[in-house]
């Protein structure tokens, strides 16, 4: 007798006809979305997707309810506002993208790489004047800043993880709290210890000074969520093999570490590469080339952008602003991807 | 036969101790020292912020906190002869701001979080993720700019409804048609900017909820509505409250965005809706420029009053986030 075996099924999983019914009801919602805009006072985008919202809720609300009764109606409700909520959550971030791309591409020319705006202001044609000065400052603010706060934040990493004192939750409350410490109030700090007091002079090792304050916490936080990632054998092992505990961190884990490391330093460049109040502040912000971060006011992207943004309103400043910004956020973005692909790679 | 061993010298045991080589005081010393950084860096802020802003503190007393006026009157010298400094008004304007992105925000954030942890899977929810943690990198200039050149038209359209049709409720009313740079807007800005830390959040404490739980719940033949319901939001309650704290942080911390946005003029304005406001950040970047020096120490002490009302949101989240499990960002 050939006994008809019963072919696995996955019965949780949506059915073809299920699928087919839910892609109708978007449809409904769509074409509901768009009579009502047709037909009521709503006009543009938003009105369209707010009416889409209210239909989709009522459309999905009132099939469920008819088919399968109010837990399910209330379940597929819950449904469509998480993803509401994603589709609102995203919708910002393509805007913002999407809305630099569009208008910096504008303000791009070949020479906006090597020249400075020491002989051009804001106003003049795009085509003078570039954004060399901008870079060169953010970058030597930036490296002064991970200079400083790269050690720091490692040893609060490692007092978090390897020493594990008795100060351990008080540190990482501050470490916290540290972290949403407003960016203006790291600004005043610099200003009122070594600003006024000391230097009398805005400099740019000031501004890396204040940023130091910015980068510390996320630092110190990733780091030591890396570290918290070295199995612990590896440290028996270290220790195991006769190595004391300064010579098993030193040999093994920040070693094995190193990656997660690398992706500390990243996402701590990408938190205060775009940081502006404090430079505002502290760095002073010049229109020439500044190779001294000791002496002298020093440009920076953020505060390029925010003058060419800030101070007129011709096409033309505006279209440096927008330039510089496209330049700032394709750093952040090959900063991020350099820290996924990084982090995504195996620990050790 | 016997083979002649060698005569063994046997090593003298080694003494056993607790106490730990030199190598390692010093590393645990250098260590420590590195830990307590930023306990130091907290101290100096607030020490130093004190000391160029106590005496204003001390001159405008209770006027520094309650007051709305930002003004100095100087006579021919140059001297300031009557001073006037109180951030009432941005204070108000500071809390007004922060509490629309908490009311905006902080919903729309819970939802993504669930939507990523128990409804997307796979591919989907990593590159949703990813994108997520990459919008918390954008810096707060630029939500600033795309706010006020993109966002602004389309929230002021969405004032105008909410003020015709909830107009006789008295925080949506108007007393002229303004629209344009309202704290209305400004929140939204920076619900936005929340967005991306409140669902991080939450979506590491949703990640913590015990499976056996969700599991039994769904044996007993919960919908996931009302799994959530009965399993997920009383584990997560407490680390949710504290994402928001913390994104009430961030948002009263934040200057440049805005400083774009909003139209900061020296009232008090409970109207959501209406073309004023302020915050104590932007008060203190717009003032900046052109203080002179007792100003400037007037602006020191707004520093510290945010520093220190930041550093008290930020220590409540992080009790209820610990209480209740998170690692908070």
């Amino acid at each position: 007798m050939n006994k008809a075996i019963p072919m696995p099924q996955k019965p949780w999983q949506p059915s073809g006809a299920d699928k087919v019914k839910n892609l109708l009801i978007v449809l409904a919602a769509f074409v509901l979305a768009g009579a009502s805009v047709e037909l009521t006072g709503l006009n543009g985008k938003l009105g369209f997707f707010f009416s889409l919202f209210i239909s989709l809720l009522v459309l999905n609300f009132s099939f469920h309810y008819f088919k399968r009764g109010t837990a399910a109606a209330k379940d597929a409700l819950l449904q469509v506002l998480a993803v509401m909520a994603i589709v609102i959550t995203l919708i910002p971030i393509v805007s913002i993208v999407a809305t630099v791309f569009s208008k910096g591409y504008k303000g791009l020319h070949w020479g906006i790489l090597t020249k400075d705006m020491a002989l051009a202001s804001v106003n003049d044609p795009i085509a003078s004047g570039g954004l060399l000065h901008a870079l060169v400052g953010t970058i030597l603010m930036v490296g002064g800043a991970l200079i400083i706060s790269f050690p720091i934040g490692v040893l609060t990493a490692l007092y978090l993880t390897e020493i594990r004192g008795s100060l351990t939750r008080p540190i990482k409350f501050l470490v916290q709290a540290m972290s949403g410490v407003p960016s203006i109030v790291a600004g005043l700090f610099i200003l009122s210890s070594l600003v006024y007091p000391v230097t009398k002079e805005l400099s740019g090792l000031m501004g890396s000074l204040a940023l130091t304050i910015l980068m510390i916490p996320t630092i110190a936080r990733t780091a030591e969520e890396m570290l918290r990632l070295i199995p612990n054998e590896l440290r028996e092992a270290g220790v195991a093999l006769g190595g004391t505990q300064w010579r098993t961190v030193a040999g093994v884990v920040l070693p094995a570490a190193k990656s997660g490391l690398v992706t500390a330093i990243i996402l701590g460049v990408a938190r205060i590469i775009g940081e502006t109040a404090p430079i505002l502040l502290v760095s002073g912000g010049g229109d020439s080339l500044n190779l001294n971060p000791t002496e002298g006011a020093m440009g920076s992207l953020p505060f390029y952008i925010w003058k060419a943004f800030l101070t007129s309103g011709t096409p033309e400043a505006l279209a440096r602003a927008w330039a510089g910004m496209l330049v700032l956020l394709s750093f952040i973005f090959i900063l991020f991807g350099m820290a996924r692909y990084i982090s995504g790679r195996k620990v050790g | 036969m016997s083979i002649d061993a060698p005569a063994k010298v046997i090593p003298q045991a080694r003494k056993i101790t607790t106490k730990p080589r030199r190598s390692d005081q010093i590393f645990r010393i250098v260590v420590t020292i590195g830990g307590m950084a930023s306990l130091v860096i907290l101290g100096l802020i607030a020490l130093f912020l004190s000391l160029k802003g106590a005496h204003v503190l001390v001159d405008e007393k209770m006027g520094f906190i309650t007051g709305s006026a930002w003004e100095a009157i100087t006579d021919e010298t140059g001297d300031i002869s009557q001073s006037n400094f109180g951030i009432g008004a941005m204070l108000v304007g500071t809390m007004l701001c922060a509490l629309i992105a908490v009311l905006v925000g902080v919903p729309i954030s819970v939802l993504t979080a669930l939507y990523l942890t128990f409804y997307a899977n796979g591919k989907l929810k990593k590159f949703l993720i990813s994108v997520i943690d990459l919008m918390a990198a954008f810096p707060s200039l630029l939500f600033g700019f795309w706010g006020f050149i993109v966002l602004m038209s389309s929230a002021e359209y969405w004032a105008k409804l909410i003020n015709k049709y909830l107009g006789f409720i008295p925080i949506f009313d108007v007393p002229a048609p303004v629209f344009e740079r309202a704290p209305f807007i400004a929140g939204l800005v920076l619900a936005i900017m929340i967005i991306p830390i409140v669902t991080a959040i939450s979506r590491e404490i949703f990640d913590q909820t015990p499976l056996d739980r969700i599991q039994a719940a769904y044996a007993l033949g919960a919908t996931k509505l009302a799994m959530i319901k009965a399993v997920v939001i009383p584990f997560g309650r407490g680390g949710i409250i504290g994402g928001a704290m913390l994104g009430l942080g961030r948002a009263m911390g934040e200057t440049v965005a805005v400083y774009t946005v909003l139209n900061i003029v020296y009232q008090i304005n409970w109207q959501v809706l209406f073309g004023a406001g302020g915050n104590v950040a932007s008060l203190i970047l717009l003032k900046f420029g052109e203080a002179g020096p007792y100003e400037v120490d007037a602006l020191m002490a707004a520093g510290l009053i945010l520093f220190l009302l930041t550093l008290l949101v930020n220590a409540a989240a992080d009790v209820l986030i610990n209480r209740f499990g998170g690692k908070g960002r």
